[in-house]
């Protein structure tokens, strides 16, 4: 299969055969990753820029040490370094980056909406890292991946997605590119979190966590900030922890092979207990291994390393 | 001189409607008559306009534009937006006080006019703030304003958040005559908002701007309104739940006016897709069924009128972000053709339309309107049956920032005519 696609910048936009493809050369790469010499040819002489407009610890790391395994030259530019504060617009911005030739631009912005702006405006390859509330494809690949190393399928989980649904990209795409790949993806968390008409996303909607976890095949906690208390989405944390926080408690009546998935970072004692965090349910570092792999799939399918790849 | 205009279909909603010929010298308008009845003086002297298969209307007013002069001459000056609603076949505009500085005093009201009087070409009539500099703090000289030429009060593009605040504001305007009109918004609710809250903004990861964010307030602006029976025009209608407030309010007889714009009642909220930035607006896109709410209430007279919002804004304010771009788009040179496929998909009919672009909006704001003998010369002749595409890059308006660029319209403005004097002709 060719993969024809310029730019990853959402879910909605990769087909179920695309998602197939870059989850199987993902699985190539994390061999790459277990070698004594962590490095590769295959992007030798490519430029990979690394647009960070929000800051970003965990993903951009992940995707620089993607570019390096591969060898391809990286280059790393944050918000506050970059001309967007010197009132430069983000098309001036994306322009004057095209016109050194990089390969494929790598985007975080607090914005939604701005990597597939970015992606209209020049020709180089945009690989979306989030933007604003709307989209983390490479997060939702990699939870794929890690799903599937466990489970050895997605189709017909079920997939329980608890927390602040209405400010998270990674729950937007996740229960797309999960019920994408065939699972059930419930929601649970405060009516407050959980944003109008999500339902047509394809996922279902239930307040009570217990209900979200007891059938659940994965369970995916997302990330509480604490800076939602001001807007009035709940009431402090310790009710927080206490109502849809996953205890111990509430781990007894969860299926016995139950996995536990987190975006991180882990706010311990608020959305997620300590034990349960490290305890064996959690596949929580697995994900991030694996976020490497999908970034080296990512960047080699997009720098063009290869355009015929076989689905097998 | 004598102008003729000649056999086009007259319609002064309520008054007139016939194949007629009118009589114009010095300005006014000296007769109306029945088809081929003969005039007076008809000679070499007058100056013919067949206005044959054509529409003949008092001229149209837009009672909700944004000229950005003084302050933001780059999007719009007021002579460039009076070309554009000469073009859009409007002989008369009322201009929102949201320039730079304010039009809070009579000076910046007096400006606004000097300049329409140097543009020569469509009636401006300024609406002066309710509050100095739009800060919902106090009231405006509203004595004096009306001195220099306001015809109506707003703070559009700022709610009135105060509601004592709203509440003298009302009582005040009244004994001058002047209506107020109210940008219905609760700030609270649209926090992060920049389109509407729904399965749309929910997939796009766009914050969402509940209905109840502007129903809340027309409720409450009625409520005032029932307590000061003070004059209230609501501004821009574009939820269900403000269509059956207004309805309510009026069958118990609360003097209450309202408009909408010709986005609101042609497109929802999926004009959005793609962050198109050109259906970014305040109140926003809504669902389709707050739409067709907002065709029931054009049907049924609960809106009356149909005005632009014409708020210009250059690339520098839409090429960003969607979250960072400018709320607004263009109103003036596709209005037209907007309202005429309301008649043409009976949603309302052709005396319908003309009453709310132009009698209906005179009658809320005391202006001297219609075809009659003595009348001002004030006309707008459209032809029904044109087709085209727009072509946004070939506007008068400065800015370019209008979703229907491209569309398939049929009908539009053919001639402007202002106090005798044709300003635009195709």
């Amino acid at each position: 299969m060719v993969f024809a696609k310029k730019d990853i910048l959402d879910m909605e936009s990769l087909s179920v055969d695309e998602i197939t493809l870059i989850l199987n050369v993902a699985k190539q790469m994390k061999e790459i990753s277990k070698r004594p010499v962590k490095k590769v040819p295959t992007l030798r002489g490519k430029t990979i820029v690394l647009f960070f407009h929000e800051p970003s610890t965990r993903t951009r790391t992940s995707f620089d040490i993607a570019a390096k395994r591969l060898s391809a030259d990286s280059v790393s530019i944050s918000g506050s370094a970059s001309s967007l504060i010197k009132g430069e617009t983000l098309v001036d911005t994306a322009r004057n980056l095209e016109a050194m030739n990089p390969d494929v631009i790598v985007m975080r912005h607090s914005m939604a909406g701005a990597s597939h702006m970015l992606a209209k405006i020049v020709k180089t390859s945009i690989i979306n890292a989030g933007d604003g509330m709307h989209a983390h494809p490479t997060q939702s690949l990699l939870d794929l991946m890690t799903v599937m190393e466990h489970k050895g399928r997605i189709s017909g989980l079920r997939i329980a997605i608890i927390g602040d649904i209405s400010h998270s990209r990674v729950a937007r795409s996740n229960i797309i590119g999960f019920t994408k790949m065939g699972a059930d993806v419930v929601l649970s968390g405060p009516p407050t979190m959980i944003p109008k008409g999500v339902e047509t996303l394809g996922a279902s909607v239930t307040y009570n966590v217990n209900n979200a976890v007891c059938n659940a095949d994965v369970v995916i906690m997302l990330r509480i900030q604490k800076e939602r208390q001001k807007g009035l989405l709940f009431p402090t944390e310790r009710e927080y922890a206490k109502v849809y926080g996953l205890t111990m408690e509430r781990m007894k009546d969860a299926k016995k092979d139950m996995l536990i998935m987190h975006p991180g970072p882990v706010n311990r004692g608020v959305e997620i207990v300590p034990e349960v965090a490290d305890g064996p349910y959690s596949i929580i570092i697995d994900q991030v291994t694996n976020g490497v792999a999908v970034r080296m799939a990512l960047l080699y399918l997009t720098a063009g390393g290869m355009h015929n790849v076989d689905a097998d | 001189m004598l102008m003729l205009i000649r056999g086009g279909r007259v319609i002064d909603p309520g008054k007139l409607d016939g194949i007629m010929d009118i009589l114009i010298e010095d300005g006014k308008i000296v007769e109306v008559r029945d088809q081929g009845s003969g005039f007076r003086g008809q000679g070499s002297e007058v100056k013919v306009i067949d206005a044959s298969g054509k529409i003949v209307t008092p001229g149209l007013i837009d009672m909700h534009v944004h000229f950005r002069e003084p302050g933001h001459e780059y999007k719009e000056t007021i002579k460039t937006g009076c070309k554009a609603a000469a073009f859009g076949g409007f002989t008369a505009v009322c201009t929102m006080p949201n320039t730079n500085p304010v039009n809070d005093n009579s000076q910046v009201t007096e400006y606004i006019l000097k300049k329409a009087g140097l543009a020569d070409m469509v009636r401006v009539y300024p609406i002066a703030a309710i509050s100095p500099g739009l800060k919902g703090k106090g009231l405006c000289e509203y004595g004096e304003l009306k001195e220099a030429g306001a015809v109506a009060v707003s703070d559009d593009g700022n709610p009135v958040t105060d509601s004592r605040l709203m509440r003298r504001a009302l009582e005040y305007a009244k004994g001058f005559g002047l209506p107020i009109i109210s940008h219905c918004e609760v700030l609270d609710l649209v926090a992060n908002g920049v389109m509407n809250e729904g399965a749309v903004a929910t997939r796009m990861g766009l914050g969402g701007i509940p209905n109840a964010a502007e129903s809340i307030m027309v409720m409450r602006d009625i409520a005032l309104c029932e307590l000061t029976e003070a004059a209230l025009h609501i501004a821009h209608v574009s939820t269900i739940e403000s269509v059956r407030a207004i309805r309510d309010a009026k069958n118990r007889g609360v003097c209450v006016t309202a408009e909408t714009a010709p986005h609101y009642f042609t497109l929802t909220e999926d004009a959005v897709e793609g962050y198109n930035t050109n259906a970014k607006m305040n109140p926003p896109l809504r669902s389709g069924h707050d739409r067709d709410a907002v065709l029931e209430g054009l049907s049924d007279g609960t809106i009356d009128v149909i005005a632009t919002d014409h708020a210009p804004h250059s690339s520098i304010e839409k090429d960003v972000e969607f979250d960072l771009a400018a709320n607004g788009i263009i109103g003036l040179e596709t209005s037209v053709a907007l309202g005429l496929k309301l008649v043409e998909n009976n949603v309302i009919t052709i005396t319908d339309l003309i009453a709310k672009m132009s009698t209906n909006p005179a009658r809320i704001l005391g202006l001297e309107q219609g075809i009659k003998k003595g009348k001002p010369a004030d006309i707008t002749i459209i032809d029904p049956d044109i087709t085209y595409k727009v072509d946004a890059a070939g506007f008068q308006s400065l800015s370019r920032n209008t979703p229907f660029d491209g569309w398939d319209m049929k009908g539009r403005a053919v001639l402007t005519m202002v106090g005798g004097k044709v300003v635009f002709e195709r």
